[in-house]
C-alpha cells in the first residue's frame, strides 16, 4: 500500500524542500519506487534541488487540468531510477490546484508507486492545505527557533483537524519531527533551542536531527539532493531519518558536540 | 449478492450520534385531566397544523412540588386522543414514571423534583467543582429543553463532559458547553472554552476560559500552568499576572469576590 508523506512547517525557509528532496533520494535508493511532488506552485523549487530544471516539459497544473498525462510530466532521476519528480508550475498560482485534481493525481501515483512524498509550500494557505490534505504520514521539519516552533505547531493543528483523514474519522496522519539546521555549539551558548525544549512544546516522536551543515548549500546549489553526499553530516543524517522512518532502529546522532578525538582524549576546554 | 451481504457483516450499518431536538413542553399545573383535555384543544384549534402528530414532553414538576397526583395513564390517552405524541415524562413521582413507561414513553431524568439526583446538585453548590468533576454519566437522551430549574444558584453544572486526549495545537479553539478535560498538552496561541470546569492534565501554555456563560463557579486545573490567559466567567489574568510561586506548577484557580485565586494542589 502507497504511503502519502507530507513534508511540510508552516514557516518557510525551514528546510522542507531540501529535505523532500533528501527523503525521497534515500527512499528511492533503497528500492522504493518513490515520486515527489513539488506543491509550490509559482516558486517552483523542487526542480533546482533535485537537479532536473533543465528537463522540465510538462508540470503539476498541466496534468490537473488534464493538458498533459501524468507519464508525460513525471520525470525520471538522473541517479536513480526509482525515483520520479512532479514539477511545479512556475507560471501559474495556488489556485490553480484544486482538491479534486490534486486527490486523482494522487490516487494515480498510488498504483505504481510505493511512497509519495509532497513538498508543501511555506504557509497555512491553499497549497500548503492540499499538500497536506490527502498525507498518511507528515514529516514536520522545524528550526530550533521560537517562531519557527510555533509555526509547526499550528500546522500541527490543522493535520489533526482539517486532512482528509480527520475528516473522515480515519486513523490519524502520523506526524513525525525533523528538527533541521540543529547547532549544539549554539545550544551551549543558550542562542538556540535544545533539542529538549522543541519537543518539550511539541511533544512530538523525534525522527531526526539534521546540524547546520555546510553541505546543504552546496548540495542545493550543484541540484544534487544532500543525502547522495555520504560523507557529509547533513547527509548522514538523512539518510538515518529514512532508515528510522522505515523501521531500523539507529541511535540519535548530531545533538551533541561532536568531539574529535583529540577532544575525546584529552577532554575539552 | 454474496459479496454485498459479505461486505455489509463487516462495514458498520449504523453509528450513534447525540443531537439535541426543539420539543414543546407541557407544563401541567392542575390535575383535572377532562379540563386539560379541554384546554389543550383549544390551543391545538389556533395551530392545527403545527400540533398535528407533534411530539410532547410533559412535565409534572410543578405539580408534584405542591403534592398534586395525577393519573399519567388517563392524561396520556387525552393526550393522545388529541392528537399529541408524548414521547417523554419529567419530573414525575417513581410511581408515575413507571406509569409512563409501562406506556412506552421514556422518563427523561435529571429534573426529579423530590429525588436523589436534584438533591446531589444542591449539596454541590457550595462546592460545585467537586460535582462536576466527578464523572457524570452522560445523558442518552437529548433534553428537549433547557431546565427551568428553581435551584438559587445560578447556573446547574451541566451533565456533558467534553474529553480531548490529543494535544491541542497552536490556532485550535475547543468549546464545551459542560466540563472540558483534556489530557494532553494546550499549546501557546490554542483557545480552550468551557460553560462548567476546565481541567489539562498537562502543560497549559494557551487561553483556558471556564465558566463563559458567567457561571462563576466554574475552575480551572491545570498540571502545569504557563497560561497566556486564564479566565473565570469573564474575569481573567494574562501571562504577565501570572507570578512565579504559581508558574509551572499544578494549580486550580477559582474566582473569589471577583478576583481570581489561584492556589498550587
Amino acid at each position: 500500500m502507497a504511503r502519502i508523506i507530507v513534508v511540510t512547517s508552516g514557516k518557510g525557509g525551514v528546510g522542507k524542500t531540501t529535505t523532500s528532496a533528501a527523503i525521497a533520494m534515500g527512499l528511492a535508493k533503497r528500492g522504493h519506487k518513490t515520486a515527489v511532488i513539488d506543491f509550490d506552485v509559482g516558486l517552483r523549487n523542487l526542480d533546482l534541488i533535485m537537479g532536473c530544471e533543465r528537463r522540465v516539459v510538462y508540470d503539476f497544473v498541466n496534468v490537473i487540468n488534464g493538458e498533459a498525462t501524468l507519464n508525460q510530466a513525471l520525470i525520471r532521476d538522473k541517479n536513480c531510477n526509482q525515483l520520479y519528480i512532479l514539477p511545479a508550475s512556475q507560471t501559474r498560482d495556488k489556485d490553480a490546484l484544486s482538491q479534486e485534481g490534486v486527490g486523482k493525481i494522487l490516487d494515480e501515483l498510488k498504483k505504481d508507486f510505493k511512497y509519495i512524498v509532497c513538498d508543501s509550500p511555506a504557509g497555512i494557505e491553499k497549497g500548503a492545505h492540499l499538500a497536506m490534505y490527502f498525507a498518511d504520514d507528515a514529516f514536520i521539519v522545524t528550526n530550533p527557533e521560537v517562531s519557527s516552533v510555533r509555526d509547526s505547531d499550528r500546522m500541527l493543528g490543522i493535520l489533526s483537524s482539517k486532512s482528509r483523514r480527520a475528516e473522515q474519522n480515519e486513523e490519524p496522519i502520523k506526524e513525525y519531527l525533523l528538527l533541521s539546521r540543529y547547532s549544539p555549539d549554539r545550544v551551549k551558548l543558550g542562542e538556540m533551542l535544545s533539542v529538549d525544549d522543541v519537543q518539550e512544546i511539541l511533544s512530538l516522536h523525534l525522527l531526526g536531527v539534521i546540524p547546520e551543515s555546510k553541505s546543504v548549500l552546496n548540495a542545493s546549489n550543484s541540484g544534487m539532493p544532500v543525502i547522495l553526499d555520504e560523507k557529509s553530516d547533513a547527509g548522514q543524517a538523512y539518510a538515518d531519518i529514512v532508515a528510522r522512518y522505515l523501521g531500523e532502529d539507529r541511535p540519535h546522532r548530531f545533538i551533541d558536540d561532536k568531539k574529535g578525538l583529540f577532544g575525546k582524549l584529552f577532554g575539552r576546554k | 449478492m454474496s459479496t454485498d451481504s459479505q461486505q455489509n457483516a463487516h462495514s458498520p450499518v449504523l453509528e450513534f450520534k447525540s443531537s439535541t431536538f426543539s420539543v414543546p413542553v407541557l407544563v401541567l399545573v392542575g390535575n383535572d385531566v377532562i379540563t386539560i383535555g379541554q384546554q389543550l384543544q383549544e390551543k391545538i384549534q389556533q395551530a392545527p397544523e403545527f400540533f398535528k402528530n407533534s411530539p410532547l414532553v410533559f412535565d409534572l414538576q410543578e405539580l408534584n412540588k405542591h403534592d398534586i397526583d395525577i393519573d399519567v395513564t388517563e392524561l396520556t390517552h387525552t393526550i393522545r386522543k388529541l392528537g399529541l405524541l408524548p414521547i417523554g415524562i419529567r419530573g414525575g413521582a417513581a410511581q408515575q414514571n413507571q406509569q409512563a413507561l409501562d406506556l412506552g414513553i421514556p422518563v427523561h431524568s435529571g429534573h426529579i423534583a423530590r429525588d436523589g439526583v436534584y438533591a446531589a446538585n444542591q449539596s454541590g453548590t457550595g462546592a460545585a467543582s467537586t460535582t462536576a468533576s466527578s464523572p457524570t454519566p452522560k445523558q442518552q437522551i437529548p433534553e428537549p429543553e433547557p431546565e427551568p430549574e428553581s435551584t438559587p444558584e445560578p447556573q446547574a453544572v451541566a451533565a456533558i463532559t467534553t474529553m480531548i486526549t490529543q494535544p491541542v495545537r497552536s490556532g485550535q479553539r475547543i468549546y464545551a458547553q459542560g466540563d472540558l478535560v483534556i489530557l494532553a498538552q494546550v499549546s501557546a496561541g490554542a483557545e480552550i472554552l468551557a460553560e462548567g470546569n476546565i481541567h489539562v492534565y498537562g502543560s497549559l501554555r494557551g487561553r483556558a476560559l471556564a465558566g463563559v456563560q458567567g457561571n462563576t463557579e466554574a475552575r480551572i486545573f491545570c498540571s502545569d500552568l504557563q497560561a497566556e490567559l486564564i479566565s473565570i466567567a469573564g474575569n481573567y489574568k494574562i501571562s504577565e499576572d501570572l507570578k512565579s510561586p504559581a508558574l509551572n506548577q499544578p494549580v486550580q484557580i477559582y474566582l473569589q469576590n471577583h478576583t481570581l485565586v489561584i492556589k498550587d494542589i
